[in-house]
């Protein structure tokens, strides 16, 4: 439970904290850390436009993808605590949930019948199909080092498996969750939200025509699933045993931090081309099968 | 006795061709109930009955042979698939052949309903029959009833030129079995399944069993067997593509279980074998299924790709097996046995509905459809529904089998060795990419065809399909979201069906574990639609005091945008086209403007998806075969004086050779 609402918490202040990176990095006064807080709650309060081409889905999906999101949240465990529901292979749970909730926001997009939010969803579709194998060939390799199968199993016997070399693959696990977060959520360097060109977008363009009640339910899902990935590197980095009190300190610090790297990174990194994605994604999965070479040697399966 | 009611009722088909043409419909469905009901009542008694195998002989009274007809777990598990889908699919038969009965006479009808009885009274043969000469027979049945039924539009040459090479191409398959067969008893005296416990004992079980999974492969689309798939399916009307995908290739899965329950030794090159072919097949399957234009063929291809997905749970099984891993086999094979049922379901219905839109639309091409939600809105749920299933996605069907593949796998990776490491994580993530692929490959379906305006006239006059249509799909509807929410009441018997024919021990326990494990999942599934349900119902009331204003979608300040300027399905899959090239040899046919032209006249742009495996294993041997015939036809001159020539050549020819004492 306390897993759950930290996640909660730390999605409020998240875009808040890469906006304000992005202004004190390009030396501007800028918002407040809760002006996306109050943006949204705006939204909430007003009125909507619907496209006279969209129909049902349309309707439907900006709440199946924040139900899809939430109910990712539920499997993920915070210290020594499971989480609210923990089973073996909730990690599959996590990651075909996750991808229900792409579906329809890909769907939601072709329904305007906009060629912009077409070319958004052919993006999002692909690139989100190229990251999918990356998650899986980690959690495989953690699950084989740990011998667990859930996400509360695994994380709370991380450390404590006696083995000194965890650094390493505890590095590349927050490495692989960073560059799996950028890319679910649609930031640089494989998307820019903020470009002013709907022919480079990806995400935004696929959320063009939705307004009002939908549009801020859709920028809630984008926090907390930086929020989700965000204490995903929280738990390959902390070990489990610590006080309780000093882990929530530490979360909402490894939350901050992981806030300010993606600020930082829209300030000074440019997008990639659109056509060098596939291979920038691609190297996120290599990155992971290094972890599971790394983890066959240290479990003396791959002897000399 | 109740052969004996079987046999009655396979004879009542017959009467098919007498009965009116008014009432030949209602005639094949009361037959084809009530073999339903009997077939039903048999296996149900075998699932509950503690699992003693139902055996049935009958002798048949005009060539004096007796046959046994014998039911156990896996035969019953297979009539329960075959009974739901067949059923449902003559239920939307009614609708969809309505058009055609203006069109084809009395008789067209009768064979074509005596043909789909019979494909149906096949199959449940198959399932039963254990006697190798019986079994080659009802599966010839199969095959021949299918043809008949994909030619039911016969009068288009293209729809029988496919039919035939469907014909060929199951019977190279046929071939393969009957070495099969004719080896095994030439070894043991008998020609049956039952004896193949004697064979495997004693001689090489690799090389048998290739032959098998060749011969059962073909019927069950495996890649490369799979070219006579995406050309028949969309070749025939869509009750039969839905029940020829969802149950008729399950034939070849349930022939390869059948085999695999007796094999003894080479267990890990076997499992290794089956695992690489149905990761090919799972990954290219749905490679080759996005660059589909035809809705029907993109469907087909899916069938290859999940089965792929069967074959990926049946190849781990047999690792399972041959590492002593029962967990991995118990899995495996229940998660494998478990998307045969999910996946006669859901593809059954996408083809139905595949037909529909067919119906309404009179175009299988996806770049003329669109904005059919608005139209034909019971059609574009139950189509989205399925393909959510197919995709995987929870809560529903797709999802359950996925899972125990997947969770097989993750439990059995850290006690095995490197190379079993090497083999599971490359399924896990070709298992993963396959997801990936789907998802990208059923937006597209489904946004393309679907969703957005109309991209033609055609599309734009649809309307609705009648309800004779939709109702029966319900029926699977029904049974994908039980299955997806409620999983542990279908899991329970597939796990007792597997670890009692594979004789696994010890697996009482992973057993209960992982039904617990299912139970969280309806848990989590139930919590999910529970806040879908009440997010949609404040999304309503919040709606009602806002002002809510329609427009047109967002045209970036361009007000005259016209449907042509929607994203296509080739647009949609560009990107992919593009890194998938070295895979699918995607062609394009069009002239570059040259330099030198300063009025460039019309010109013609096509670009099409070519199967290598087709062109490599069909293509090219008959292009082959058919040249050197061409060569020999220079014989054929016509002239009479030749062919006499021709004869006293053949006779000198004799003579000589008689002479020197050779013949």
């Amino acid at each position: 439970m306390a897993g759950f609402l930290l996640i909660l918490i730390s999605a409020i202040f998240f875009p808040g904290i890469i906006l304000r990176t992005k202004s004190i990095a390009s030396g501007r006064k800028g918002q407040g850390v809760f002006q996306p807080v109050r943006d949204a709650s705006l939204l909430l309060k007003k009125g909507s436009v619907f496209s006279t081409t969209t129909g049902l889905i349309f309707q439907i999906a900006p709440v199946i993808t924040l139900s899809t999101i939430v109910c990712a949240i539920m499997v993920i465990p915070f210290a020594n605590q499971t989480a609210l529901i923990s089973f073996e292979g909730d990690f599959v749970f996590f990651s075909y949930m996750l991808a229900l909730g792409r579906f329809f926001a890909i769907i939601s997009a072709l329904d305007t019948g906009s060629s912009f939010e077409g070319m958004g969803a052919s993006r999002e579709a692909f690139f989100s199909m190229l990251i999918e194998p990356a998650f899986f060939i980690l959690i495989a390799a953690f699950s084989m080092f740990t011998g667990f199968t859930s996400f509360s199993d695994i994380f709370s016997h991380f450390f404590i498996t006696g083995n000194h070399y965890v650094l390493i693959y505890s590095i590349i696990g927050f490495y692989v969750f960073i560059q799996t977060a950028l890319i679910e959520n649609s930031r640089l360097p494989v998307d820019d939200p903020k470009t002013h060109l709907e022919l480079t977008m990806i995400h935004e363009v696929m959320i063009l025509d939705n307004s009002g009640f939908d549009k801020a339910l859709i920028h809630i899902g984008t926090w907390l699933k930086f929020a989700i990935y965000g204490s995903l590197m929280y738990n390959v980095i902390v070990p489990s045993g610590w006080n309780i009190f000093l882990q929530i300190l530490l979360f909402l610090g490894v939350q901050s931090l992981f806030a300010v790297i993606v600020g930082l990174l829209e300030s000074f990194r440019a997008r990639n081309k659109m056509n060098k994605n596939p291979k920038f994604i691609l190297s996120v999965s290599a990155i992971a099968m290094i972890a599971f070479v790394i983890i066959l040697i240290l479990t003396h399966k791959l002897n000399q | 006795m109740s052969a004996l009611i079987f046999f009655i009722i396979i004879i009542l088909t017959f009467a098919v061709f007498t009965v009116p043409k008014s009432i030949k419909y209602y005639y094949s469905l009361l037959i084809l109930a009530a073999g339903i009901v009997l077939t039903s009542v048999w296996s149900i008694n075998v699932l509950a009955g503690g699992g003693h195998d139902l055996k049935i002989e009958a002798s048949l009274p005009v060539i004096n042979k007796s046959i046994s007809l014998i039911i156990d777990r896996l035969s019953a598990f297979f009539i329960i698939v075959i009974n739901i889908t067949v059923l449902v699919g003559l239920l939307y038969a009614r609708g969809y052949l309505k058009p055609y009965y203006k069109t084809k006479n009395s008789l067209r009808f009768s064979i074509h309903y005596f043909s789909y009885l019979w494909l149906y009274f096949s199959m449940v043969m198959v399932v039963m029959i254990r006697d190798g000469l019986s079994f080659l027979i009802v599966w010839e049945i199969m095959a021949l009833s299918s043809f008949l039924l994909v030619i039911f539009d016969a009068e288009d040459t293209t729809i029988m030129k496919t039919g035939i090479s469907y014909l060929i191409q199951m019977h190279v398959g046929m071939f393969f079995l009957m070495i099969a067969f004719l080896i095994v008893g030439r070894e043991t005296g008998e020609m049956s399944f039952d004896v193949l416990q004697r064979y495997f004992s004693g001689h090489s079980n690799l090389l048998l069993f290739i032959l098998f999974f060749t011969g059962f492969g073909i019927k069950a689309g495996f890649i490369p067997f799979h070219t006579w798939l995406p050309q028949a399916h969309p070749a025939a009307p869509s009750h039969v593509s839905g029940v020829m995908s969802g149950v008729m290739i399950k034939m070849g899965i349930y022939g390869i279980l059948r085999v695999l329950l007796f094999v003894q030794y080479d267990l890990l090159q076997i499992g290794v074998l089956i695992l690489v072919v149905s990761l090919i097949s799972g990954i290219l399957g749905v490679m080759m299924a996005i660059v589909q234009h035809d809705l029907k063929r993109l469907l087909a291809y899916h069938s290859i790709e999940n089965i792929g997905i069967i074959g990926i749970g049946i190849g781990l099984g047999v690792i399972g097996l041959a590492t002593g891993k029962n967990i991995l086999s118990l899995l495996g094979f229940s998660g494998g046995l478990l998307h045969v049922l999910n996946h006669s379901l859901f593809k059954s219905l996408l083809f139905f509905n595949a037909g529909s839109v067919y119906q309404a639309t009179h175009t299988r091409n996806i770049e003329q459809l669109g904005g059919l939600m608005k139209k034909m809105p019971y059609t574009s749920i139950l189509f989205l529904i399925g393909s959510l299933a197919i995709c995987g996605l929870p809560p529903f069907n797709g999802f359950i089998s996925e899972y125990l593949i997947y969770i097989g796998m993750f439990k059995s990776l850290a006690s095995a060795s490197l190379y079993q490491s090497i083999a599971i994580l490359g399924s896990i993530a070709g298992l993963s990419l396959i997801g990936g692929l789907a998802i990208f490959c059923f937006t597209k379906a489904f946004g393309i065809v679907f969703l957005g305006e109309a991209r033609s006239e055609k599309a734009s006059l649809a309307e609705e399909v009648s309800r004779d249509m939709i109702f029966p799909q319900f029926i699977s509807v029904a049974l994908i979201i039980l299955i997806g929410i409620a999983s542990p009441w279908f899991v329970r018997p597939v796990f007792d069906i597997i670890s009692a024919g594979f004789g696994l021990t010890g697996t009482a326990i992973p057993a209960a574990s992982s039904l617990s494990n299912l139970s969280q999942i309806s848990i989590i599934s139930g919590i999910f639609i529970l806040i879908v349900v009440l997010l949609l119902v404040y999304r309503h009331y919040h709606l009602k005091s806002k002002v809510v204003t329609c427009g047109p979608t967002w045209g970036c300040g361009y007000t005259a945008a016209s449907p042509k300027q929607q994203y296509t399905s080739t647009s949609y899959a560009y990107n992919y086209n593009h890194l998938a090239k070295p895979v699918l040899q995607n062609e394009k046919m069009m002239k570059e403007i040259g330099e030198d032209e300063i009025f460039p006249p019309k010109r013609t742009f096509k670009s099409s998806g070519d199967d290598i495996f087709r062109k490599l294993l069909v293509d090219r041997p008959v292009d082959l075969v058919s040249g050197l015939l061409k060569r020999i036809a220079v014989m054929q001159t016509g002239r009479i004086q030749h062919y006499i020539l021709y004869a006293f050549l053949f006779m000198i020819v004799v003579l000589m050779l008689t002479w020197l004492n050779i013949i």
